[in-house]
């Protein structure tokens, strides 16, 4: 468990410099620092558990249904990685406070560093791949934010997103190479994928996998083509720059290549793709670095070239270049740290970072030119430093492929040939700065730097002079783990010394720096003849690149969406014709083998009274009160066939829905135009047409080859137990409030929600309203007829009484909850049309959206009840009683769930017409904010 | 009789389609409703026709599907929500856009033509 804690305590100090801001900066560095420093500690107090290859594992179940755990591992790799991230991130910690200048926010920047070191301490850590891959876009996310740290500042804003942009896309990449590593392999868990190598390599998507990944790791670790990223996020901050662009992140990918080296490395697929894009990037950043006149652009193209170098080393795919490849990423971590420290301080001293501009330093900070000045030449490979170590292996791992055959010499020549650029280069960043006259019109005199922004840079450049000096004593066990947890236990043999005799590496080497020496002093040259190319602009051309895919996009979305509800429409209709008509051309024979009923007279004229309604509601529809009214046909008719074919609940709901729905389209229709302009084309007509009539012919064959035939039912289920289970003899009715009580409550709760989203859309809505119909006839202006209101009086007290009836019955006899609530409705809108809002108003105290809440409570309260007996919720029950003079009669808890039912429905129905009618008069229900 | 009942659903499914496919927001929650006639009647059908059925228990042995009625029971009264809460947003569109097109805005091309007829 204790490896949990080291990403933990990280995320933990997040939290630590926004509350110690207050404290001074000096007490919130060292507070920040505490939690990394914890973290270190553990770390390193976990060295004994793990030997050669072997890792520990921690895990914690999340999902185990779906076999998804947090898991944790910890190996030599691991190791090297977690000491190098919280290292190096406790020296940033302790430089940025001296960086940062006194406007700068300095919590912000550590809880960004702090998110940044928790996302890195996951990726190393993880022993689950897809949990590596979320912890791998939370780098690219934090990194965004700490580019972005000036965020008034346009560079800092456009290098951000292009960070974003390139590493996001590559991390989808290789969010689809893991999820195919993951089906190849049967499990994300790191260990099943690194002991099934033989089985990915020889598997028909290795090559796709391959791809992926390596689109991944080469946008992360900015190689060719995808490196242009990386000297735009040199807009951030300098301690970011030395923490995120030259130690750690851009290190993730290369992190993610010696992960799975053993997965997937060996092929010759491998050695093509990764080797020459590693030989590639070296040489372009080599070359590059030497035309910078940004000190910190030189080092981003440096870091490029370096990051290139690794790659290369991973792509040749001997265990000598893995081993190298690991040397150099410590080494590469420390002296370009360093690096960006110094140019940071120089940054911070001068004001500036032109190279034409800040020459002869020497004599304003001899101290930090020293340090400067050993990190370089540990950057050139120069001897008794470390990276002249890791670039002897390098050179000598070159001349040991043949994967070109007769032409592998390529491969070391051109090596040679970046060696020579690295040398040029590190000679530029020393000789230029530090020497080569005055300095030119810098904003500030230089100095040297306070003393605790140098110990960073002190104990990186002593590292590199000790590792580079006592190379086996210092870094030869570390090195040791990290190289056998990278090729899986199987360590080459190698020696780690300054002095190996006069071989061809060393001959490389030397070849390399008199080549760098004459290159630097001769550069006029060199500078002319690139001179003649056109500028590229990185920038420029990624935000043109952009602005293209964002305009395609637009073109492509103009042709495919024009933004019409009716081609949506149609479009889902077509949709639905291809996939049915698709499937009931398997169909052989529409007609089954049920017997048929024969066709009566009465049946013949309802279903011609139905279609005739239905197709005169099609003609008329631009007559819209006329419409209205064969709708209603087709709506009683509807209720009839109910009625014929044994529903008689159905047939009652339906003629009272129909009612509602009229009284309800009758208001709507006085605020709408009564007429539809005749505004679609001949063509278009025809078009739906022939659509409705293909898919009203679909939906009519799939209801006879229905009906046709026979079909097993779970009814049977219902009918034995309604009576015995249910207490009721309406099947019906027991089955909404009882066997299906759930889905009757959630029903009712959605018939509750869209009453109450009416009130709120009638609520403030400001509509004309038009005092005679279309044709110029006046509204009649009696508004309350006299014999309506009579007869509507004497009628309320029946319906009430009715729908007490049918409510009581409900449970034996057609009828019930839904029915009774809908009767009761039209009662009472009967009294809203003959007497008016005001009139019932002053008669009628209901808040109807209280009305709706306490159904819906009721029906929730009857379920819960039966928790209190020990069971499950909506548990009914039921018994007989005996009263004198009434007699026998049956209580069910049903009962009280249909109340709830009825209340629901009464409230929303009411809710709904009595405020769209109240819109009719003076009094509409307004909100207060547009009040 | 179940060729003219399979009809009969034919018929308002095409007629709620086509008035589905209108640009005008009235004929679209009409067309709705006659869909809803038509749905509810075809899941009606999933039980079977029977004529004469006993609705209730121990009037006669030969009993109606009870389930697809419930169903169907529950989508009536679902169905007359959804089409309470179009309308009420067909209203409040026509309100706050000055047009009752289904777009929110009445296109161009079809103004044409209202002009050349």
């Amino acid at each position: 468990m204790t490896l949990m804690w080291i990403p933990l305590l990280p995320l933990l100090g997040a939290l630590v410099p926004i509350l110690t801001a207050s404290l001074g900066r000096t007490a919130c560095a060292w507070a920040t620092a505490a939690l990394p420093a914890l973290a270190l500690i553990l770390t390193l107090s976990l060295i004994p558990q793990i030997e050669g290859s072997s890792s520990i594992l921690a895990q914690l179940d999340w999902i185990p249904a779906l076999n998804l755990s947090i898991s944790f591992r910890f190996d030599g790799l691991a190791l090297l990685f977690a000491i190098l991230i919280l290292g190096i991130g406790l020296l940033v910690i302790l430089y940025a406070r001296y960086y940062l200048s006194a406007q700068d926010s300095l919590p912000r920047l550590y809880a960004y560093l702090m998110l940044f070191m928790t996302a890195m301490l996951g990726i190393v850590l993880s022993g689950n791949l897809l949990q590596l891959w979320v912890f791998w876009e939370f780098t690219s996310i934090s990194s965004f934010l700490l580019i972005s740290y000036w965020w008034h500042n346009s560079e800092a804003r456009r290098g951000a997103r292009m960070a974003l942009t390139v590493t996001g896309a590559g991390g989808l990449a290789l969010l689809a190479g893991i999820l195919l590593l993951g089906k190849i392999v049967g499990s994300y868990e790191l260990d099943a994928v690194l002991a099934s190598g033989d089985l990915i390599r020889s598997h028909a998507w290795y090559p796709v996998t391959l791809v992926l990944v390596l689109l991944g790791v080469f946008t992360k670790s900015a190689q060719f083509p995808f490196h242009f990223w990386l000297p735009h996020a040199m807009a951030a901050p300098t301690p970011v720059s030395a923490y995120l662009h030259s130690a750690t992140m851009v290190k993730a990918g290369l992190f993610l290549m010696a992960r799975l080296y053993p997965a997937l490395a060996g092929t010759d697929l491998w050695f093509v793709l990764v080797s020459l894009t590693g030989l590639t990037t070296l040489l372009v950043g080599a070359y590059f670095a030497l035309f910078k006149h940004d000190l910190k652009g030189l080092l981003a193209y440096s870091t490029v070239s370096h990051l290139g170098l690794i790659t290369l080393l991973f792509g040749l795919g001997t265990k000598l270049g893995a081993v190298a490849a690991v040397f150099h990423i410590i080494n590469h971590a420390t002296f370009k740290a360093s690096l960006f420290m110094a140019a940071g301080i120089i940054d911070h001293e001068c004001g500036s970072r032109d190279m034409r501009r800040i020459n002869g330093l020497w004599k304003y900070m001899p101290y930090t030119a020293v340090l400067a000045m050993v990190a370089a030449l540990a950057m050139a490979g120069v001897p008794l430093l470390n990276g002249f170590l890791s670039k002897e292996m390098f050179f000598a791992e070159t001349l040991q492929q043949h994967f070109l055959g007769s032409l592998s010499w390529i491969i070391p020549v051109l090596a040679t040939l970046a060696g020579v650029f690295s040398v040029a280069y590190s000679i530029r960043f020393i000789h230029d700065v530090f020497f080569n006259g005055e300095p030119i019109n810098l904003p500030k005199t230089p100095h040297e730097p306070p003393r605790y922004m140098k110990v960073p840079v002190e104990i990186l450049v002593g590292l590199c002079l000790l590792v580079g000096i006592f190379p086996s004593l210092v870094v030869g066990p570390l090195l040791a783990l990290a190289s056998s947890a990278v090729l899986g236990g199987d360590l080459p043999e190698y020696s780690l010394a300054i002095w190996h005799g006069i071989n061809t590496p060393l001959i490389m080497s030397l070849v390399a720096m008199s080549g760098g020496l004459l290159v630097y002093f001769n550069r006029r040259y060199i500078y002319a003849f690139q001179k003649q190319f056109p500028e590229f602009d990185a920038n420029e051309a990624f935000e043109r690149a952009v602005r293209r895919l964002v305009a395609a996009a637009g073109w492509l979305m103009e042709r495919l969406d024009k933004v019409s509800l009716q081609r949506y429409l149609l479009m889902m209709l077509l949709m639905w014709v291809v996939l049915v008509a698709s499937s009931m051309l398997d169909l052989v024979k529409l007609t089954g083998n049920r017997p048929q009923l024969p066709v009566d007279g009465v049946s013949l004229a309802v279903a011609l009274l139905l279609c005739c309604g239905a197709l005169a509601t099609v003609i008329y529809n631009r007559h819209r009160v006329l419409a209205l009214l064969t709708l209603s046909v087709v709506g009683l008719a509807v209720s009839l066939v109910f009625a014929r074919f044994s529903a008689p609940d159905l047939a009652l709901t339906q003629l009272v829905v129909e009612v509602v729905t009229l009284i309800l389209l009758m208001l709507a229709l006085f605020f709408l135009p009564q007429r539809t302009p005749r505004e679609s084309r001949p063509g278009r007509i025809l078009r739906d047409l022939s659509l409705a009539v293909v898919i009203g012919g679909l939906m009519g064959s799939i209801c006879y080859a229905m009906m046709t035939r026979s079909f097993s039912t779970i009814s049977d289920f219902f009918l034995l137990n309604s009576k015995t289970g249910g207490g009721g003899d309406n099947v019906v009715n027991v089955i909404l409030v009882d066997f299906r009580g759930f889905d009757t409550l959630g029903e009712i709760t959605v018939l509750g929600i869209a009453a109450l989203g009416i009130y709120n859309l009638l609520a403030g809505l400001r509509l004309f309203m038009p005092s005679g119909d279309a044709d110029g006839r006046q509204w009649a202006r009696d508004r309350h007829p006299l014999i309506l209101a009579t007869i509507s009086q004497s009628v309320l007290p029946l319906a009430l009484l009715v729908s007490v009836f049918i409510f009581l019955r409900g449970h034996n006899m057609p009828g019930g909850g839904f029915i009774a609530g809908l009767v009761t409705a039209v009662a009472l809108i009967l009294q809203y049309v003959a007497q008016g809002v005001d009139w019932m108003k002053e008669r009628l105290q209901l808040v109807y959206p209280r009305v709706i809440a306490c159904g819906v409570l009721l029906s929730t309260l009857t379920g819960a009840a039966s928790w209190l007996f020990g069971r499950p919720f909506l548990t009914s029950w039921f018994d007989h009683f005996h009263l004198p003079l009434v007699g026998d009669f049956e209580l069910a808890s049903a009962m009280t769930f249909d109340l709830g039912v009825y209340l629901t429905v009464v409230g929303s129905t009411l809710l709904i017409l009595a405020n769209l009618g109240q819109m009719t008069t003076s009094e509409r229900p307004v909100t207060k904010e547009q009040d | 009789m179940e060729a003219l009942y399979a009809a009969c659903v034919g018929v308002l499914t095409a007629s709620g389609v086509f008035l589905l496919l209108r640009g005008r927001t009235f004929p679209v929650v009409v067309g709705l409703t006659l869909l809803s006639y038509g749905v509810n009647l075809f899941l009606f059908a999933s039980g079977r026709l029977s004529v004469g059925g006993a609705a209730v228990l121990g009037t006669s042995s030969d009993h109606s599907d009870p389930l697809p009625q419930a169903l169907v029971l529950t989508a009536i009264v679902i169905g007359f929500a959804m089409t309470a809460f179009v309308v009420i947003l067909a209203m409040r569109a026509r309100g706050d856009l000055g047009n009752d097109h289904v777009d929110g805005r009445v296109p161009v091309i079809d103004a044409d033509s209202e002009e050349r007829t």
